[in-house]
Order: structure tokens, then sequence, then C-alpha cells
């Protein structure tokens, strides 16, 4: 049902039954632990990528949700080279990440909201300068590229600081110039608006959404704040416990994981709670505003009701908040679906 | 190469811009390069007493093993001490991400990305010393040539055990204390091979090889080197070095990336 858009082109990106096993040696606490935590480790294996496939078309914007360890980091990580999968295969741009051919570093970047790549007491421009050299951008390109992207990022005015001097959001910005100097095709982001106020957020979505527009990028971003993955991606990888749990469009997954709407009345003057319940079950009633949840299918006979029988002033439908629908997903439960949860594509 | 050249140079004028914004840690670093030089000296001078020769080595040809070793010393701290520090913090804070993802040879970036300009007074004074000596004792310009074949091989040699023990950082993470192993192996080199008892010579040449850092060169440009020990130093050099390179790409396999 929730096929992947289609995009033209051959994918950009396969993933094929893709797998990250970590071997990690636990220690009991405590000198006893230490001990025997030194004579004889005791070996334990986190699977933490679990045979995930996918692909992803020249110029898709795809996010990349999952709660905490789900391995969406992981995954990327493996699909940018930087580490070494336990079994299955990934192609991006036609190379194995792991090989790290320049070819294939020259068409990809990573941006990390948690680490950084600037040089910490110098500006901003010492490190273009270092990253230009790095890239072979010629030397005549390179002053009009960083204006460009200065110009999108509006951070013109701070390149020559030394970067410890830049906020947070300015900082971030910054490592997005460098990190997209050399125009590359594929773009990674994980976490890129982490501890952003939301106008350096807005911006940086903003950044993204003309980026993919002017250079025709492939961006696949893993990300906390939901605003991020419904302002830019039509299509979203859900990951659970490092297996895929949907591959689809965002609106298909609202669909699939929350078939129900929401009903909110403003009453011209109060009324019994008794006659608010007699229309549909009460989600929040508060004063003079009630909400109802309710499924879709009854949805126009819930309005038709409320309409007729209370004194509406005002009256809204909409989508439950996504991060809502998403949260109730990871607590374990899949309930409220009347699909199967688990839909990965065909490999 | 045009690139690397310039890659290497941004590197170094952008650490030494960082560095040199502090005189007084010049002054310093030419007063301790100094101080270790005259300690080294006199240490010497002990073995000779009153006699003029040691072990084989007349006063002026143990000069010249002390110049290579202070001129490897002030390179371990030029480049490979900085670099060290860099790598086990890329490797802690997960940032060698940003190294990998870069189309440029990761073994090179990881050792040339640092400079410490505190180490040259070393390389200056060593090399003084060697110039002085071979001045003295009438060393030709063609033994000082053939010299640089198994000073550059020392160098390539003492570089790549120190990068085979910079990538263990991948599995231990915390190896700042692989610098004292390493200072600790060259010190070995301050003194002629012949100066220590036969069983530590064996070691030195055979388990880890000392003798080639130091002894070799010094031979060689007094005139003494012989030719299997020349060749021997450059094919252990290509082979370290081939070594170093294969170790390095079997550990990031093990490269976890530090979480983020």
């Amino acid at each position: 049902m929730s096929q992947r858009p289609t995009a033209a082109g051959d994918p950009v990106i396969v993933v094929d039954r893709l797998t990250k096993h970590y071997r990690v040696a636990d220690k009991d606490p405590g000198v006893l632990g230490t001990l025997r935590h030194f004579v004889r480790r005791k070996h334990r294996v986190i699977e933490a990528v679990k045979s995930v496939s996918f692909d992803i078309a020249p110029g898709e914007i795809v996010g990349f949700l999952g709660p905490n360890g789900a391995g969406k980091t992981t995954t990327l990580k493996m699909l940018t080279g930087l580490v070494h999968p336990t079994a299955g295969s990934v192609r991006v741009a036609g190379h194995d990440p792991f090989r790290r051919a320049a070819r294939f570093l020259e068409d990809i970047t990573l941006v990390m909201g948690q680490k950084q790549q600037l040089i910490w007491d110098l500006p901003t421009l010492d490190s273009l300068r270092i990253n230009a050299a790095v890239y072979r951008i010629p030397p005549a390109e390179v002053r009009p590229r960083i204006d460009r992207l200065a110009e999108m990022l509006s951070i013109g005015d701070v390149l020559a600081q030394p970067v410890r001097k830049l906020s947070l959001g300015q900082r971030m910005k910054a490592e997005l110039l460098a990190a997209l100097l050399h125009r590359p095709s594929i773009v990674f982001l994980d976490e890129p608006t982490l501890g952003l106020d939301v106008n350096a957020q807005t911006a940086v979505r903003a950044f993204l959404r003309e980026y993919n527009a002017e250079v025709g990028a492939t961006i696949l971003l893993t990300s906390h704040y939901m605003a991020d993955i419904t302002a830019l991606c039509e299509r979203v990888l859900l990951v659970h416990d490092g297996a895929l749990v949907y591959d689809g469009a965002l609106a298909d997954l609202v669909e699939r994981f929350a078939p129900y709407r929401e009903v909110e009345v403003e009453l011209e003057h109060p009324v019994e709670r008794e006659v608010l319940a007699a229309v549909a079950e009460i989600d929040t009633f508060e004063g003079r505003v009630v909400r109802w949840l309710v499924p879709r299918d009854a949805l126009t006979q819930v309005v038709a009701r409320a309409l007729e029988t209370l004194p509406v002033h005002d009256l809204r439908v909409s989508d439950p908040p996504i991060e809502q629908i998403i949260g109730r997903l990871f607590d374990g439960r899949f309930e409220g679906s009347a699909a199967p949860p688990t839909h990965p594509p065909a490999a | 190469m045009r690139r690397l050249a310039r890659l290497i140079g941004l590197f170094w004028s952008t650490a030494v811009a960082g560095e040199m914004e502090y005189r007084v840690n010049f002054a310093l670093a030419v007063l301790s390069s100094a101080g270790g030089l005259l300690g080294a000296l006199f240490g010497l001078s002990l073995f000779f007493g009153d006699t003029d020769r040691f072990a084989g080595w007349s006063w002026l040809q143990a000069l010249v093993v002390l110049g290579v070793f202070t001129l490897l010393d002030g390179l371990t701290s030029t480049l490979l001490v900085p670099n060290l520090g860099r790598i086990v913090r890329h490797v802690r804070m997960g940032t060698l991400d940003f190294v990998l993802l870069k189309p440029v040879d990761a073994q090179l970036w990881l050792s040339t990305r640092d400079f410490s300009p505190w180490g040259l007074p070393d390389v200056l004074l060593g090399l003084g010393l060697v110039i002085w000596a071979g001045v003295r004792l009438s060393v030709s310009p063609t033994q000082a040539l053939l010299a640089l074949v198994p000073t550059v091989a020392s160098c390539v040699i003492l570089y790549s055990l120190w990068f085979v023990l910079a990538t263990m950082s991948i599995w231990f993470v915390k190896i700042h204390n692989v610098t004292e192993v390493l200072k600790a192996l060259v010190a070995a080199g301050r003194y002629p091979m012949s100066a220590y008892p036969a069983a530590y010579r064996v070691f030195f040449t055979l388990v880890v090889p000392v003798a080639f850092l130091t002894t070799v060169p010094a031979e060689t440009f007094i005139g003494r080197g012989q030719p299997a020990w020349i060749v021997g130093s450059v094919l252990l050099a290509l082979l370290l070095f081939a070594a170093s390179r294969a170790f390095f790409r079997f550990a990031l396999r093990f490269y976890t990336s530090a979480s983020s």
C-alpha cells in the first residue's frame, strides 16, 4: 500500500540486508567484577542494525526516524564508509563506501550535529581554505562558492571570527558551509538541528531545501525534531531496535498508524459533560474547548452530530501531531493500526 | 603531489600560527634543547674519561651518533608527539570521522596534520653537531650524501613504529603513554651500539631496531658504513612502512566511531 514515492533515475543508494553487530564486554561493578573482567571477559553481541534494506533515488529527501539507539547513526556511518558492516551490502553512487575511494568521498558529505570539523581557535575561513585544497576546488571558484553558501545561510559576517566565538546556531551553519563547499551530490545529516533554537532550525531547514533544489542533491537526514522531517521529507524510514519497521510516504505513515482525526470545538457557552460525551468519546475538555478522537470513517457523522446538538462557535478537524503517533509506535505498541506494522520493501 | 605539498603547507602554517602566539615558550624550548644536549654531552664524556677511544669510537665519531639522536628526538617532538595527541583526541571524540570522510589519504593526514615548532631547536642542534664533527673528521661530501640514505631510512623506521603504536588508539583509545615508550626507544640510540653489552646489542638490533636509528647513519657518515647495513636499513624501512599502512587499514575495521 505505502510504496515509496517513485523518483526518476536508478537508485543512488542501495542498501541490502545491511547488518552491524558490535561485540562489547560487560563488567560487573566493584573490585571483584573488575578482576573478573580483567582475567576473563564476558562478551555480548549487540545487534545495532538488523538486515535493513532500502534504496533511495537521486534528489530524494528522506527522513530517518527512530528513538535513541535504534541504529540510525550506525546505518549512516556504514553508508559513509566510517564503519565496516558485519553483513549485507551497501552501494552509494556505485561505490562500496568502506573502500573510501576518493571519487566516492568527493561525492558525499556527512554533517553531525554533535561533532565539529572546524578548527576551534581559528576563523571559519581558515578551515574552508583547507577544505578547498582537500577537495581540489579551483581557486577562482572558492570565493564565489563561499559567498553563495554564506548568503543562503546568512552568515557572511561571522566567517572571519574565530569559531569559538560563534553562537551554536552560527557554528552549525558554518559547519554546513564547510561540509557542502565541495558541492556533494549526496548529503547525510545526523541531527543537524540539535540544540538549535526555533529560528535557527527553520533557517537550516530552508537552507537544506534550497540546496536540494539548487544542486539536485540526495539528502538523508536523522532528527529528533519531527518538524525537520515534516518540513523536508516526503518519505520516511522508521527504524526500531535496529530493524526497519516502515518505509514510505510520511502521509501514509499517519494514515497507517493513526487512522483517527482530532475534532476540536469551541463552544458559544459551557455545556454539560454528558452532552459532549454523547457526541463521541472525549479526549480533552477544558472550559469551552472540547476535543474528540474520532475514527476516520465516523468523522462526518460525528461532525454532523456536534453541529446539530451543540452551540458551536468554531470547529477544527486535524491529524494528531506526528510526534504522538511516532511516540506511540516506539512504545512498542503498534496499536491503533489496522495494518501490520512491519512493512519492509521487497528486496 | 602538488596538492599534498600545498595541503601540508596549509596544515603547518595554521599550526605554527597558533603556536607563534607564545614567544616565551619558544625561548624555553631553545633552553631546554640546549640543556638536554649539554647533559647528553656530559654523559658521553664520562664514557671516554681519559681515553679518546671508547668501544671503537673516537670522541668526535660518538658526537655524530649523539647528533643523529638529537635530530631524531627533534623530529619526534615536532611531528610525532603532537600528531599522536591529535589521533588520540580524534578517536576519543569521534572526530576521526571527519578525517576518514576526506578524499585524502587518512594516514598522511593523521601523520602530518599537526606541527610543533618546539622540536626545531633540537633538529638544528643535532644537524649542527653532525656537521661540526663531520668537518673536524674531514668527512667527504660524497660520504655525507651517502649517509642521507640510512638517515632517511631511520626516520621512516621511527615513523612507522610510531604510527603502528598510534593506530592502537582505535582499540585502546587513551595511549598517550606510547610517547614514553617511543622516547625511551630512541633514547637508547643516544650512544653507539657497541657501547652496550652484547645481549643488549642483539635486542636493540633484532627486536627493536634502535641500531638502525642512529648507529647505522652515523657509521655511514664517518665512512665506516657497511653496504649490507645500509641496504638492510632501507629494506627494513620499506617493510615497516608497508606494515604500518596495512595495520592501519586493518584497524579501521574495528573503528566504531565514538557515539553521537
